[in-house]
């Protein structure tokens, strides 16, 4: 029996989660949750024989046939929606996968430590952001093989990417971000920069990750960032290197694009991409764990 | 006595580009007191790319920013303080510890379409009693009934002034006169019109003249011009233009005119000026403040500035993207390593192929 999934939020996140759950056979999607009855993402739930709730997390929680059933929920929502969201479902015992800034939970980034938390009893774990799901990985990857008294990375977004969300809470992106660099990526201090570009057409993702080394060993840094952008590749296809890394005394600078798999963002929102490929690849580590059985060749 | 305009000296803030940020502090406070002596009424104090642009991104500091700031806030006496926040780098944290140092303005800057990521720092600014003055940057990339809406939107969320800002030193004076007339016009008159200009088309003070002429009661000025690319318009040149055609500024020329001479050329040895790279960055619309950054990257990587310079404006990269740089130089290096001179230029290469055969 595959692990039973609800995603609260209708928006483009939301429905990307969809469609990536559609494709993760341990996972099926229960319910899509809203606010608004005409969305678009509402209406594409319905179409696929997906529980539509357009009256928020109260809605879902109401429809108790649904909530025997679901044991994760992915709430991709807002921050401060999520503080209310992040309550209820703990008290219905659910495990939440967090794709807004609020933080709750421990931040977690899969190709680093996916395995982590979900060790400990944790109920509610957070994918950070977009900027640092594509850049923590780069970080870790040069802290794990020399010390790092200072990351800083700087993520380039389409504007067309940027939703409201993100807009009206841009600190949140780079305060969230900066921690994660710090907590995961394993620098000793870590700073963050989002610059939003109109540019037609939309340009997309690219990251940068600029580190100050103890001690720069080119080869032994650059075999471990290449390593890691193959691990990232396992969940995000379109996650590459643009360049070689570039050394210039005790500085490593990291280029990165991330293009989405376009399940249902258009592929230059990589930065949304990657975000929802995260947190379904938590959700899968957790089927795992849960014993759900995966049909030999199946999954992404 | 003629129209009054406000002068902002940015000297110290965009002019700390010209310097890699690197002023001191005993720098700061003598250039504070000789500024606020003449009669200068704002004068900015931050890391050239506002706060928290310390990074490796924009280079560090030499001296963090809030001594900086602190330093010019206990100098001033008549002169409001200003610093510059760009949501994304800097955040409404950064912008209370400012206030808490002293400073009383700031000037809040997004590129010209994105004015919805100032919201949250507009409403703090307001709360914590300082004024609010916001920037639409790289405001040649798109038409003026355009820049309106995205001003209208600042002045929604409490913008005391909206300038338009000419990162790029981009726009001719028809250019200036369209966009200010636009913001002058479509905003509430209390909303007061701004104008920042960059000279490396060599029209930075012609243009301060046209966006006064517009409609445009503050503008930027910085003595001896110190900023970014070939620098904004020098803040004595335009006292001196305005007092000849009877605006005024409440300025002392002589004042303005000995800080930049006596500070800015003698003692920092610096005159930004239209050179080649400068140039370029005007002609095709790059920020300013990518030059000294390309010069570096053209050092390390053996490109020509201004090569490096055309790629990442072709590229449509907007202000912040610095990182942008080292990679287009990596990148071009490979094509300057493999021997076809000039290879940067795509159309150059075809047709040089074209007509002499296969490439050695």
């Amino acid at each position: 029996m595959p692990l039973n999934v609800a995603v609260i939020g209708s928006g483009n996140i939301g429905s990307d989660l969809m469609y990536k759950i559609f494709r993760a056979k341990e996972l099926e999607m229960i319910a899509l949750v809203g606010i608004d009855p005409k969305s678009d993402g509402l209406a594409r739930a319905r179409k696929h024989n997906v529980a539509a709730i357009d009256s928020g997390i109260e809605g879902l929680i109401a429809r108790r046939d649904l909530m025997e059933k679901i044991d994760v929920v992915f709430d991709a929502t807002s921050a401060k929606a999520h503080l209310h969201n992040a309550a209820l479902l703990e008290k219905e015992g659910k495990f939440a996968i967090d794709l807004t800034p609020a933080a709750i939970g421990p931040y977690i980034i899969p190709p680093v430590n996916l395995t982590e938390h979900l060790e400990k009893d944790v109920k509610n774990v957070n994918m950070v952001t977009c900027g640092g799901q594509a850049t923590i990985p780069i970080v870790y990857a040069i802290s794990r093989v020399v010390r790092t008294p200072y990351a800083e990375i700087v993520a380039t977004i389409a504007s067309k990417s940027a939703g409201p969300g993100t807009r009206a809470n841009i600190d949140e992106f780079t305060e969230t971000t900066a921690r994660g660099v710090e907590v995961v990526g394993g620098a000793e201090k870590g700073k963050a920069i989002i610059i939003l570009n109109p540019a037609e057409p939309p340009l997309i993702m690219r990251d940068t990750v600029h580190a100050i080394v103890e001690k720069v060993d080119e080869a032994k840094i650059t075999e471990s960032i290449k390593k890691m952008v193959a691990d990232v590749q396992e969940y995000v296809p379109g996650y590459k290197l643009k360049a070689e890394p570039v050394f210039d005394g005790n500085r490593v600078s990291v280029f990165l694009e991330v293009t989405g798999a376009a399940h249902y963002l258009p592929a230059y929102a990589g930065n949304l991409d990657i975000m929802t490929a995260a947190a379904v690849r938590v959700a899968r580590e957790v089927a795992k764990r849960r014993g759900v059985a995966v049909p030999v060749g199946a999954g992404e | 006595m003629g129209k009054y305009v406000r002068i902002t000296d940015t000297s110290l803030r965009d002019g700390s580009h010209a310097i890699r940020h690197q002023f001191t502090v005993d720098q700061i406070t003598r250039a504070v007191k000789a500024l606020d002596d003449a009669g200068v009424p704002v004068i900015e104090v931050t890391h050239g790319d506002g706060l928290a642009g310390s990074s490796v991104n924009y280079g560090f500091s030499g001296t963090d920013e809030l001594e900086l700031i602190e330093a010019a806030c206990a100098t001033a006496k008549r002169a409001k303080i200003a610093v510059l926040l760009l949501p994304g780098i800097g955040t409404i944290h950064d912008i209370k510890e400012a206030q808490k140092r002293g400073a009383k303005m700031c000037r809040i800057a997004t590129h010209c379409t994105e004015a919805d990521i100032s919201a949250q720092h507009i409403a703090a600014t307001k709360e914590l009693g300082m004024e609010a003055v916001t920037f639409l940057m790289m405001s040649h990339m798109i038409e003026p009934p355009q820049l309106l809406e995205q001003a209208k939107l600042m002045e929604s969320y409490g913008a005391d002034v909206v300038y338009v800002v000419d990162s790029a030193g981009a726009q001719t004076m028809d250019m200036v006169k369209a966009r200010v007339s636009a913001l002058r016009q479509g905003l509430d008159p209390k909303t007061h019109v701004g104008f920042h200009a960059h000279n490396n088309l060599g029209l930075g003070v012609a243009n301060a003249v046209v966006a006064v002429e517009s409609g445009a009661d503050n503008i930027d000025g910085s003595a001896r011009g110190l900023g970014a690319g070939a620098g904004n318009a020098a803040t004595e040149a335009i006292v001196a233009v305005f007092n000849k055609i009877g605006i005024e500024t409440g300025i002392d020329l002589y004042g303005v005119a000995d800080v930049a001479e006596d500070f800015i050329g003698t003692e920092l040895g610096l005159t930004p000026i239209v050179n080649r790279s400068s140039l370029i960055i005007g002609y095709a619309g790059v920020y300013s403040s990518f030059l000294l950054h390309a010069d570096r990257a053209s050092q390390k990587f053996g490109v020509p500035t201004h090569k490096i310079l055309e790629e990442v404006g072709r590229r449509k990269a907007v202000g912040g993207q610095e990182d942008l740089i080292i990679e287009v130089a990596q990148e071009l290096s490979g094509k300057y390593e493999s021997g076809i001179e000039e290879a940067a230029d795509k159309d150059k290469i075809e047709v040089s192929l074209a007509t002499a055969g296969s490439p050695t």
